[in-house]
């Protein structure tokens, strides 16, 4: 998919919410953090919300650089590298205590895997089976709507 | 003078006849007065009227055949935009394709061919460009690595354009493709073969298609087609030589010293193979490039000794575009870019972008992206700058005034900027492609001169954001066209299987409103892709 600036933003709230969503909710009880079921899952989803909030500045910053790329195309690869500036910004935030709704602490190694898979099925599903429910999409920048 | 499909040479090279001859009001096959009613052919009332009643297609005596949808041309174009309708709940029966094709992919197959693109060579589109499937998924990387059990294609999308050349699948793999999806929609049920003459407006709505038939297969010499939606998919109204190398080949007779990359010339690599050749090259885009490959892989491989002198009549030596923004790549004579407009026209901001341009803003958009261009590929890097230090590969920068041929030898005067340049070789490849005006094809002439269909900026078919042919609405009827006979439009990249299916997802949907079939929504599209892995039929 080649975005446009409105497509980024659907395609990403969109993909966090539903892939996200359910891949939050499956490793939730897998994750190594020693806290009631319902506190984990608190904190995986306000983290999740705050990766969907922070990212609509993310892609307004990729949108704009993307325009020195001549062919204004948006590499496979950046989609994938750009999850670690996002995720030091969240756990900077996190580790600061900026982000409300957060019951406790979240280690470490839970934040790096519940951050890292969830990111990992957005991409993959942003680069390929997302084109099977919605044949307009790749066509629309992104857009759903 | 006939107009009967000549299956030696597809409709879009160069035709053998004289262009001048080929179409256009004068060249009209009947003879201006028409033949005689009942005589199954057209009757100078027919020809002369800009639109057609029943009574007068009868009165001709040409059958009739009603069907709601017909397409015309049957190559990819055709093609994709019936696999759309069919996954959209059209059945065969309410589509006729009229080609002169025997498959779709033929003339796709005999150009990248001849122009040094055999199965086992890749093709210049991405991955996600797949003529046999609308959704793109799986994109030809991961066939090719679930069917090879490999990950380098896997890889390679994934860290190119930067770090790798762009991965784009191998011809073999697109053929097969189009073969097993072919099958799987029914394409044979719905090919009619013949060479569509015209399209006429009918009164009360709808058109008229005369299809002539093939020789012999029919009792009447015309066959009409009666529909209320018509696609054009006529590919390139013809491919011409430059005119220099045109008059040559016309004032010598000779076709065998210059030839074009977009007919079999495989002579030139044969005797490449027996003597010291010079060979030059005209034209900087990508089938320059293959050509060039061809001539330095023989090279490498049978230890040849082969000259090439590429001249550019625009030499490009370094990035170039108006502002930071907007730098397209360049070295070396060629501007470099991945596919043929850059890669967002398909789906990402520019397609947004000329969404909303008209008139002379679009033609100027249109220039700064397009133009001849060729991918950087390291391959052809490498080789190129071999030739450049050996000096086996000279470049060039000018225009021919002057070709003679001395002592078999073509000689080209090239007017350079250093002044007048003799250059000699034994053969000249003309690798431009020019692509003849729209109405040097017969039936494209015919609707722009009976059904008011008009040009765009660039010269070609005028077409709404829909793909439909602005001006030619006949009652509840509608034409559509799409491919390189709408260059010019709100969507640059038409000539491309991915362009050629963003119009056929436009046309399938402007359709479903019209209530021709069913809007291809969420639920039909996972249920159709399931059927789609399954080889089942839509
Ligand atoms: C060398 C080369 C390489 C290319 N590589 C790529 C690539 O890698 N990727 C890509 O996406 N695109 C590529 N293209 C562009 C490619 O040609 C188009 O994407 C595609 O084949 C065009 O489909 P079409 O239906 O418009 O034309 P075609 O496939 O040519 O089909 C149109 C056909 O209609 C038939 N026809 C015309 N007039 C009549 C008539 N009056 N009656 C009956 N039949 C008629 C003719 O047989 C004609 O061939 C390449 C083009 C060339 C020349």
């Amino acid at each position: 998919m080649l975005p446009t600036l409105g497509g980024r933003i659907q395609t990403r709230l969109i993909l966090l919410a539903v892939v996200g969503g359910v891949v939050t909710l499956i490793i939730g009880p897998l994750l190594p953090i020693s806290a009631p079921l319902s506190a984990v899952y608190q904190d995986t989803f306000v983290i999740l919300a705050a990766v969907a909030v922070l990212g609509i500045g993310w892609e307004c910053l990729y949108h704009f650089l993307m325009q020195w790329r001549w062919e204004k195309d948006w590499p496979t690869l950046f989609g994938l590298a750009t999850a670690i500036p996002e995720g030091l910004l969240v756990w900077v935030l996190l580790a600061a205590g900026a982000i409300p709704g957060i019951t406790g602490t979240v280690p470490a190694a839970a934040f790096v895997i519940d951050f890292a898979l969830v990111w990992l099925a957005v991409w993959l599903v942003a680069n390929g089976p997302m084109r099977v429910p919605f044949i307009r999409w790749r066509f629309h920048g992104g857009r759903l709507v | 003078m006939t107009d009967q499909p000549d299956r030696a040479q597809p409709e879009t090279v160069q035709r053998r006849r004289p262009a001048a001859d080929a179409a256009g009001p004068a060249a009209a096959a009947a003879p201006a007065q028409g033949a005689a009613p009942d005589s199954g052919d057209l009757t100078g009332e027919l020809l002369t009227s800009d639109q057609w009643t029943d009574e007068m297609v009868r009165a001709a005596g040409i059958p009739v055949t009603d069907i709601p949808f017909v397409t015309i041309g049957g190559g990819i174009g055709s093609f994709v935009t019936v696999d759309y309708l069919r996954i959209a709940g059209v059945s065969t029966d309410r589509v006729a394709v009229l080609s002169n094709l025997d498959f779709a992919w033929q003339t796709y197959e005999y150009l990248t061919r001849v122009s040094q693109i055999p199965r086992p060579e890749r093709i210049r589109s991405d991955s996600a460009s797949r003529p046999d499937n609308i959704w793109g998924f799986p994109s030809y990387a991961l066939a090719e690595a679930v069917g090879e059990r490999t990950f380098a294609p896997l890889w390679q999308v994934l860290i190119e354009p930067i770090w790798a050349d762009y991965y784009t699948p191998k011809a073999g793999r697109v053929f097969a493709g189009l073969e097993r999806e072919s099958k799987r929609i029914g394409w044979s049920e719905m090919l009619v073969k013949g060479q569509v003459r015209m399209v006429r407006k009918r009164q009360g709505g709808g058109y008229f298609v005369i299809l002539t038939p093939m020789v012999g297969s029919t009792a009447t010499k015309r066959l009409a087609y009666r529909a209320e939606f018509v696609h054009l998919a006529v590919g390139y109204p013809g491919l011409r030589f430059l005119p220099e190398l045109q008059e040559f080949r016309t004032a010598h007779q000779d076709f065998h010293h210059v030839v074009s990359a977009y007919e079999e010339h495989e002579h030139v690599y044969e005797a490449a193979r027996t003597k010291h050749l010079v060979v030059m090259l005209r034209g900087g885009g990508i089938v320059a490039s293959r050509v060039l490959q061809r001539l330095m892989d023989d090279r490498a491989k049978y230890g040849l000794s082969t000259e090439i002198v590429h001249l550019f009549r625009t030499y490009i030596s370094s990035s170039h575009g108006p502002n930071a923004w907007n730098r397209r790549k360049g070295a070396n004579g060629f501007a470099y870019q991945g596919f043929n407009y850059p890669k967002s026209v398909w789906g990402g901001q520019l397609k947004a972008r000329m969404r909303k341009l008209e008139g002379e803003d679009r033609g100027r958009a249109y220039k700064l992206m397009g133009g001849t261009n060729t991918p950087y590929r390291r391959r052809w890097q490498a080789q190129m700058k071999e030739g450049r230090d050996a000096g086996w590969y000279r470049t060039m920068t000018g225009t021919v005034e002057q070709m003679r041929l001395e002592h078999g030898k073509i000689i080209s005067v090239v007017k350079t900027q250093n002044g007048m340049v003799e250059v000699a070789a034994d053969f000249v490849v003309d690798c431009t492609g020019l692509e003849a005006d729209i109405a040097e094809h017969r039936v494209l002439a015919d609707l722009l001169e009976h059904s008011g269909a008009g040009r765009n900026p660039l010269g070609r078919l005028d077409v709404e954001r829909s793909f439909e042919l602005r001006g030619s609405a006949s009652g509840p009827g509608v034409m559509y066209a799409s491919g390189a006979t709408t260059l010019g439009g709100y969507f640059p990249g038409v000539d491309t299987f991915l362009g050629l299916q963003v119009a056929a997802q436009e046309i399938a949907d402007d359709l479903a409103r019209r209530g021709f079939c069913h809007r291809i929504g969420t639920f039909r599209s996972i249920t159709q892709w399931l059927r789609w892995a399954r080889d089942r039929q839509p």
